[in-house]
């Protein structure tokens, strides 16, 4: 399987990363670079073979559903890069 | 004092041989002089540094001291901080103060240890030469025999394994996504522990590829790595993957004999092209085990040659779901833009670097609509069945020796045209990440061109008072005492 520009455009569309046209051929060749020495992976027989998801061999625990910390919200807010009174802003969404 | 190791230091405080702000002055000295040429801390903390030896030795004084009471320590910056700026070696991090203290780090500082710095990284802990870093490379403190040519710490723990090489910490935090603990160790000789997945706790610690990114220390010998290890160590609520289970005394367990062990020899590890310094040096090893009782078997884990790709789907692919918080709206760097995709966009161009951004391109691809089983599951299967290869294998023997690394230190911006090269790196490493065992390496000799190379102990998932047994008996029989050119106390 291979890349072709388009995809790598579409790619990073999703990644929400902005690639500018002249990076394209070399991203291109490098992620088509690592794409191919993965397909190494097509050879092993997986039939049948359950998914590790984690990497602990251990049933995760559940906490009781209570609240355990809060009414921080100066600490929250203070690394955020623009703010109005106790909101985060962003450009404008809705017109 | 710097030729003391952190188990000597802790002993020369405790005798009142030295203070602890004396100690920590004289570490804070040697960073001055000696960081301009390595890079090894992107922030030091002089302050901080010398308001908690005053309180070690406030402690001491009081006949409080507690495990690492004085002991000067660096902070790979991928650990919270609290007050303390955390990059992550990334731009995008480049202005974040944590208003918290990772659990780690908040160990450590129970235990009375003092702060030195936050030691540089790969960006995100993405790399195996410490050149991805936004903060400029680190300077590995060797250097070949009759050569001044730069050679990298190795990565991701770049800057931690240099401090400590060079003397400019007793030791230091760092941690382990596909080797980054082991290969800078390795590389800098120094001994170095990727301890069981959910041995430390993950909470406050920059998220990279969350089912493989462990914490461990890096430090002069084994048993200097044990005895952080067990404050570092924990069960935590605030990380449901951290094992609830007693915390040993690891220090002990350095001190236990082999006699009567099995040591398992991976064939699979003798790669093709494996250097015939490094196969002798693993033949070495084996030979030292034997002397001290050990039994030495071969054994097989057949899915090894698949370690690498496989981790190379799951690392980027948990990367891009951990990065997607990087927004430019809640912490760190933003780049405005005409609207929030257009802001969105520009913020992580300008934040990421380009090995960062090819493995969120990577992930993203391998988890988008129609690639997810042909990738990602078919990884997670793989995966599955390494394993079970260490299973089987555990069944049979104790522990197992391999190379940590298939080579020694390279050149600075050596391996950079092809990702796939650099990653090689990382062959004999990854298994460990994959399957979630712990993996100690210790320094075990020198390379024809005087450069330190390591063996990589592995052992059973929550068994590394083996693996340190292992390890300190390796370490006792190589004898290992060569130091890096690079260094503090010695003539500038």
């Amino acid at each position: 399987m291979s890349l072709d520009p388009a995809t790598v455009r579409r790619i990073a569309k999703l990644a929400r990363i902005r690639i500018e046209e002249s990076q394209l051929p070399q991203l291109e060749r490098e992620l088509n670079g690592i794409l191919g020495w993965i397909e190494q992976l097509n050879e092993v027989n997986v039939e049948g073979v359950e998914p590790l998801t984690g990497g602990a061999q251990m049933a995760l625990k559940l906490r009781d559903d209570v609240v355990t910390d809060g009414g921080i919200s100066e600490q929250v807010l203070a690394n955020a890069p623009d703010r109005v009174g106790d909101f985060y802003t962003v450009p404008k969404v809705v017109e | 004092m710097f030729s003391l190791t952190l188990a000597g230091t802790r002993a020369a405080l405790r005798a009142r041989e030295f203070s602890a702000r004396e100690l920590a002055t004289a570490y804070l000295a040697a960073i001055e002089a000696l960081n301009p040429r390595l890079n090894a801390f992107v922030t030091i903390t002089p302050e901080l540094a010398l308001r908690q030896a005053e309180a070690a030795d406030a402690a001491l004084a009081r006949g409080e001291a507690g495990h690492l009471t004085g002991i000067p320590l660096a902070i790979k910056d991928l650990f919270c901080t609290a007050g303390v700026r955390t990059t992550a070696g990334s731009r995008i991090l480049a202005p974040f103060v944590p208003p918290y203290e990772s659990t780690v780090t908040s160990h450590l500082l129970r235990d009375g240890a003092v702060f030195l710095g936050k030691a540089n990284l790969d960006e995100f802990a993405m790399g195996s030469s410490n050149m991805t870093s936004a903060f400029g490379p680190v300077t590995n403190p060797w250097t070949r025999r009759g050569s001044n040519a730069r050679l990298v710490p190795g990565g991701s723990s770049g800057g931690s394994a240099a401090a400590v090489a060079a003397r400019l910490a007793l030791g230091a935090t760092a941690t382990d996504t596909g080797g980054s603990i082991r290969q800078p160790a390795s590389f800098c000789g120094i001994a170095g522990i990727k301890p069981t997945y959910g041995r430390c706790s993950r909470w406050g610690i920059v998220a990279f590829a969350s089912s493989l990114d462990q914490a461990g220390p890096l430090a002069r010998t084994v048993e200097d790595c044990a005895i952080l290890l067990t404050s570092m160590a924990g069960h935590d609520e605030k990380d449901s993957t951290s094992a609830d289970r007693p915390v040993p005394d690891f220090a002990a367990a350095c001190a236990r004999s082999v006699k009567g062990l099995r040591i398992g020899v991976p064939t699979e590890y003798r790669s093709d092209g494996m250097s015939p310094e490094i196969e002798a040096l693993w033949q070495r090893g084996l030979e030292w085990l034997r002397e001290a009782g050990a039994e030495i078997v071969d054994v097989s884990l057949p899915h090894t040659k698949y370690g690498l790709a496989t981790y190379y789907i799951v690392d980027p692919a948990e990367a891009s779901s951990n990065l997607a918080r990087y927004d430019g709206v809640r912490f760190g760097a933003r780049t405005e833009g005409a609207d929030l995709t257009d802001m969105y966009e520009n913020t992580r161009a300008a934040g990421f670097g380009a090995e960062v951004t090819r493995r969120v391109l990577i992930g993203t691809y391998v988890l988008s609509a129609g690639y997810y089983d042909a990738y990602y599951l078919r990884a997670q299967k793989i995966r599955a069945l390494i394993l079970r290869d260490f299973t089987e294998v555990f069944r049979k023997v104790d522990a197992l020796l391999t190379p940590t690394a298939p080579t020694a230190a390279f050149m600075q911006g050596e391996r950079m045209d092809d990702p796939v090269t650099m990653y090689l790196n990382d062959v004999f490493t990854v298994p460990a990440n994959m399957s979630g065992i712990p993996g100690l390496s210790v320094p075990a000799g020198l390379d024809g061109d005087g450069l330190p190379l390591g063996l990589q102990v592995l052992g059973k998932p929550f068994d590394e008072e083996t693996v340190f047994a292992v390890g300190a008996a390796l370490e006792r029989a190589a004898g290992f005492s060569a130091l890096p050119g690079i260094r503090a106390g010695m003539e500038q």
